[in-house]
């Protein structure tokens, strides 16, 4: 009876009433990212009695924090961002389990953590949490609601909601490859006003109670941005990009996302197509730079050099022009990279890796 | 009548504006080689193009009056 008070007006609302309150009790979603987004989204989700939250975020609160991040206060300094939003999100409505995660989202605990949750939503604020999200929701079916800021300007979007008759769209179909670090400007470099992160952390929130509560239009399939200055939003309607390849659950536990040590440059990506052409001509090195444990093998390469053991292999490369190829053609590109910071060569990766090779051939 | 380009993001960074009118392109494959022209950081940004408000992926035909997005990722938080 005491919680009929607490969500009563939420609960008077035509199209919400019980069953929306019902719904948002039986949910579990998880918040990675405890920061600009991840505070509101917080508050504003334990405040409408969502069931369970779980919260995830390695950092510890510290000054420069506070002007957007107003959950902490000076007093949390030097604490750890998710103990104190644990005890203050208690206090705010002890019938919300808050399950928190202290460290950092990876491509190791990915998908046993988010196997756990219905949602996920995505309040982190650098591109590899951004692709480990997509890639682990593409991979174990989950929704999660996208949110990101940059100075005055914000995008918010709902991806990867189960679809009837074709696949869900995902981030990967609107930024198919992720930017190397440096290539865009992150908030510490670029710069963010409190309000903003605020707005769309807000919004993202509202997207989770709708997608749960089934009210109104979801964001599915549609790109939302606000810009502060001139309070105006663009909207832009989305596709499914069929160049894209999703990566799967071996390789995705594979991949580098934090990739260190990769240079700005461009790596031509090459078809299948002209991949077939390339393997004929005697100056081409074909490297596989799979771990050795990947299915199946190749005959076509002239060596497998596994991702992990590449970096001391790449001054026994051949001077040659080397075609760097893989299960899903985006290790490649980093080890493309890689080979390019070292050595003087021509490098290219197959687009699509060994998976767009097979498909095509059976075609 | 002409075409409106829109810049989102980080991509002002490069061209010092939020928009350009320009003339009728045939194509969104020539108005981008243009625009590279004008703004070389185009040439190595990460961005998806919207016709009219809607993504699209390959070349595609352009009119007068078409309203072009040029949308970047963020990734702030």
């Amino acid at each position: 009876m005491r919680n009929n008070e607490r969500y009563i007006r939420q609960m008077i609302l035509t199209g919400f009433g019980k069953p929306g309150q019902d719904a948002l009790q039986q949910a579990k979603i998880l918040i990675v990212g405890m920061g600009g987004l991840g505070c509101p989204a917080l508050q504003y989700l334990v405040g409408a009695g969502v069931g369970n939250i779980g919260i995830m975020d390695p950092d510890t609160i510290s000054l420069s924090n506070l002007h957007r991040q107003l959950l902490y206060g000076e007093s949390d300094i030097g604490t750890k961002k998710v103990e104190v939003a644990f005890s203050k999100m208690n206090q705010l409505n002890p019938d919300v389990m808050i399950d928190a995660y202290p460290f950092a989202l990876t491509n190791k605990n990915a998908t046993n953590i988010i196997q756990q949750y219905d949602l996920v939503l995505d309040a982190t604020d650098n591109f590899p949490a951004k692709y480990i999200i997509n890639d682990a929701c593409v991979i174990l079916h989950k929704p999660f609601v996208y949110g990101a800021v940059t100075r005055y300007e914000g995008q918010l979007s709902l991806f990867n909601i189960p679809q009837p008759n074709s696949r869900s769209l995902n981030y990967r179909d609107l930024f198919p490859v992720m930017p190397l670090p440096g290539e865009i400007l992150t908030c510490e470099e670029a710069g963010v006003l409190g309000v903003l992160p605020g707005i769309i952390g807000t919004m993202q929130a509202a997207e989770a109670i709708k997608y749960f509560t089934g009210l109104g239009q979801t964001l599915y399939g549609r790109l939302f941005t606000y810009n502060l200055l001139t309070t105006r939003s663009f909207e832009i309607a989305l596709n499914i990009n069929d160049n894209t390849t999703l990566i799967d659950k071996p390789s995705f536990e594979l991949e580098d996302y934090e990739f260190s040590s990769h240079s700005m440059e461009d790596i031509p990506e090459i078809s299948v197509a002209e991949f077939n052409v390339l393997t004929l001509q005697p100056n081409v090195f074909i490297l596989d730079v799979r771990e050795r444990h990947e299915y199946p093998p190749i005959d076509f390469a002239d060596a497998q050099i596994p991702m992990s053991e590449l970096a001391s292999a790449i001054n026994g490369l051949p001077n040659k022009e080397i075609c760097v190829i893989c299960h899903q053609g985006i290790r490649s590109v980093y080890a493309a990279e890689l080979i390019k910071a070292q050595r003087n060569l021509t490098v290219y990766s197959l687009k699509g890796g060994l998976t767009a090779y097979f498909n095509q051939q059976i075609v | 009548m002409a075409i409106e380009i829109l810049f989102f993001g980080s991509l002002v960074d490069g061209t010092a504006v939020s928009s350009i009118t320009v003339e009728t392109f045939s194509d969104t494959h020539t108005l981008l080689k243009y625009l590279e022209q004008q703004y070389p950081s185009l040439q190595s940004a990460k961005y998806f193009i919207a016709i009219n408000q809607q993504m699209i992926q390959e070349n595609t035909t352009l009119v007068s009056g078409d309203s072009i997005a040029l949308m970047p990722p963020f990734s702030g938080g």
